[in-house]
């Protein structure tokens, strides 16, 4: 019973800086080079490994897709598989979980060390509201990240699945890019991707940042925070996706 | 005497189920400096985040300047911190900008001066501390004691009228605890400032404070200039400025006694 | 110091724009037969089985478009299928027959065109009057069944 309350506890005060939160984002198109600099921290720091995971799991996939159509004599089929599962799920569920463990963790990390520092609080007394100033800049550029890190995951995965079916397998180039074209359909599968990506960016973010801000500020404090934040974020996503496609793909 | 600036009524804050204040009042003058002591985890930096406005007391008011701090709306209150300083016991510089760039943070948020006027008010804030040649290093790469001068130079960066200060004397060797009481003392001469000094470093604190008050167990225990403290023969003021081990706040932590937590334990 | 976290930025923003627009463009249909402009002509079919909207067109067995609507007339108890067919294979003639297939024994339902042999040609907007519609699997069952019994008689 007091677990519960706990958890309704915390789920209230995320509630309220969230509302915190977006109501600072109208004054950050003002200072957008914040933006830029965490744009950077969050983005760019995580563009590599996003990059890397995508070849390699469009590699897989059309490895194993391979395997399996070439008994029916459906390969040609391969690379219109391998961009329904990118574009549709593994391009934002694993982008996302890929994003909560590098740019979500490194997030609470340093808003949580800062915390622990004082220098949230030093802020506060310079008469500067942290929320606005440090919180909120973070919270959008990971918002504005994530739908980027799925697309880019997405593209190097078929371009992935593309080497190793059409380069190594000897699937046919122009069937590849013709049943993809003729059987993916822009607003069904792409468009309903990037919208499971930007649901997912804002959750993520949204858990990163709060847990920092909310965790308690010794470095036991913060390491269990960091810990939460890729647990309960991974698990969100993960639950967020089931919830996204029995909406979306009724 | 001089008007209070600073004027604690009745304050009662708790966390939790620990009663930190239990009826606090106290005036801070104009331009003294006025040490607050007490055994450590009296609250005593609850009580500068009191004044700030970071925490809300249970009951009670803290008037600062004629405003009841904890009345105040978002905005009032902004305009109120702007003219305190606080200087964090850790120093709180932002870690991700240079000592330049800390300092300028306040003038850049809270003004819209020119480059040229911004370069120059925080070189001499630099200055005045002595520390105008490390403009360029990175908080990371300054000792406690110049993180200290840093963050004194930042909190003048917007000239305030009052500046708290939150231990600033732990863990600081002998020449750069000279260097912090001397700009303590200066900085609130020069610039005719209030200043709190939140400490538990007796010799250093007195040799600068104009008035004296110790906090022990929620209260004040006692109160006066300087010159009243160091004559007084109150136990708890003795116990405290000549730091005997025994005394109104006993050397065992409050509980059992041995005698029968020994027998607990057979048992 | 700025400036190249400015440009590392550009990048990543570019690469995730560039990877989003080769989503949109290549990896989707959404390069191919989008403009509402395109000859457009439509056809009336007792019954369209399993055709739905953005079903293919197709001639030859080649995809020159795709449906772009499906509409009841409750006043002839037909259904209207109206196709967008690209530009440049706009040339059919007006006896042109538009039959419902299905692609492989269980795969989905599209149109075939086949040109007549008329000198006149199919304007934008017009009617297709040749037309044969689905094969729905039950009927053919159940008419198969049917003549069966009627062969043992």
């Amino acid at each position: 019973m007091k677990g519960i309350i706990h958890i309704l506890a915390r789920l209230g005060r995320g509630s309220i800086f969230l509302t915190k939160i977006l109501s600072g984002i109208p004054q950050l198109f003002l200072r957008f080079s914040l933006v830029v600099q965490q744009l950077y921290s969050v983005g760019v720091k995580t563009l590599f490994i996003t990059m890397v995971a995508g070849l390699f799991v469009g590699m897989v996939l059309a490895l194993q897709l391979y395997y399996t159509l070439s008994t029916f004599g459906a390969t040609d089929t391969l690379g219109m598989l391998v961009d329904l599962s990118l574009v549709r799920e593994l391009g934002p569920v694993v982008a996302a979980l890929l994003f909560a463990g590098r740019a979500g963790s490194a997030l609470t990390a340093e808003i949580g060390l800062m915390k622990a520092t004082e220098q949230l609080s030093g802020l506060e007394m310079m008469a500067v509201d942290p929320v606005d100033r440090i919180i909120a800049p973070r919270f959008l550029a990971g918002f504005i990240s994530m739908p980027l890190l799925a697309g880019i995951f997405s593209a190097v995965g078929i371009l992935g699945a593309y080497s190793v079916g059409v380069d190594l397998l000897g699937v046919d180039s122009g069937a590849f890019w013709s049943q993809i074209q003729a059987k993916v359909d822009f607003y069904d599968d792409v468009f309903n991707g990037i919208i499971k990506s930007i649901v997912f960016g804002f959750i993520v973010s949204w858990i990163a940042v709060f847990e920092g801000y909310d965790c308690i500020p010794t470095s036991e404090g913060v390491s269990s925070a960091t810990t939460r934040t890729v647990v309960n974020s991974s698990l969100a996503v993960l639950g967020m996706d089931f919830v996204l496609t029995a909406i979306m793909y009724q | 005497m001089t008007q209070a600036l600073i004027q604690i009524r009745n304050l009662h804050f708790s966390r939790g189920q620990n009663k930190i204040f239990d009826g606090i009042d106290m005036d801070i003058h104009v331009g003294r400096i006025t040490a607050i002591m007490g055994p450590s985890g009296t609250g005593k930096t609850t009580l500068l985040k009191l004044i700030g406005g970071q925490l809300r007391p249970d009951d009670g008011e803290i008037i600062v300047d004629g405003l009841n701090v904890h009345q105040l709306s978002r905005s009032e209150l902004y305009k109120l911190r702007k003219k305190m300083g606080m200087l964090f016991q850790s120093g709180a510089l932002l870690t991700d900008l240079n000592v330049f760039e800390n300092i300028a943070y306040p003038l850049r948020e809270h003004t819209n001066l020119s480059e040229s006027m911004i370069r120059s008010m925080v070189l001499i804030k630099l200055q005045a501390v002595g520390l105008s040649t490390a403009h360029g290093l990175m908080p990371a790469q300054l000792s406690g004691g110049m993180a200290r001068r840093v963050a004194l130079a930042r909190a003048l960066a917007l000239d305030p009228m009052m500046i708290m200060y939150d231990e600033p004397f732990t863990g600081q060797d002998p020449i750069s605890l000279g260097v912090l009481v001397k700009l303590i003392c200066e900085t609130n001469k020069a610039l005719k400032l209030t200043s709190i000094v939140v400490s538990h470093d007796v010799e250093e604190t007195l040799s600068i404070a104009d008035d004296v008050k110790i906090i022990s167990q929620g209260k004040v225990v006692a109160q006066g200039t300087k010159k009243e403290m160091e004559n007084s023969d109150s136990a708890w003021v003795r116990q405290f400025l000549d730091g005997q081990a025994d005394g109104p706040v006993p050397f065992h932590y409050p509980g059992d006694s041995i005698e029968q937590q020994l027998l607990q334990d057979v048992r | 110091m700025f400036r190249s976290v400015e440009i590392s930025v550009g990048i990543f923003v570019g690469i995730g724009l560039a990877a989003l627009f080769m989503l949109a463009m290549q990896a989707s249909n959404l390069s191919s037969f989008t403009n509402k402009g395109a000859y457009q002509v439509s056809a009336r079919f007792d019954n369209i089985g399993g055709l739905t909207v953005k079903s293919a067109v197709k001639a030859g067995g080649v995809k020159i478009g795709q449906v772009s609507n499906i509409d009841y007339d409750s006043e002839t108890f037909e259904a209207i299928v109206v196709m967008n067919i690209e530009d440049k294979f706009s040339r059919f003639p007006r006896d042109t027959i538009a039959s419902i297939f299905t692609s492989g024994l269980l795969g989905e339902q599209y149109i075939a065109l086949e040109p007549g042999g008329d000198i006149k040609l199919l304007g934008n907007e017009s009617e297709i009057r040749f037309t044969q519609s689905a094969m729905v699997l039950e009927q053919l069952i159940g008419q198969f069944l049917f003549s069966k019994s009627e062969n043992n008689e």
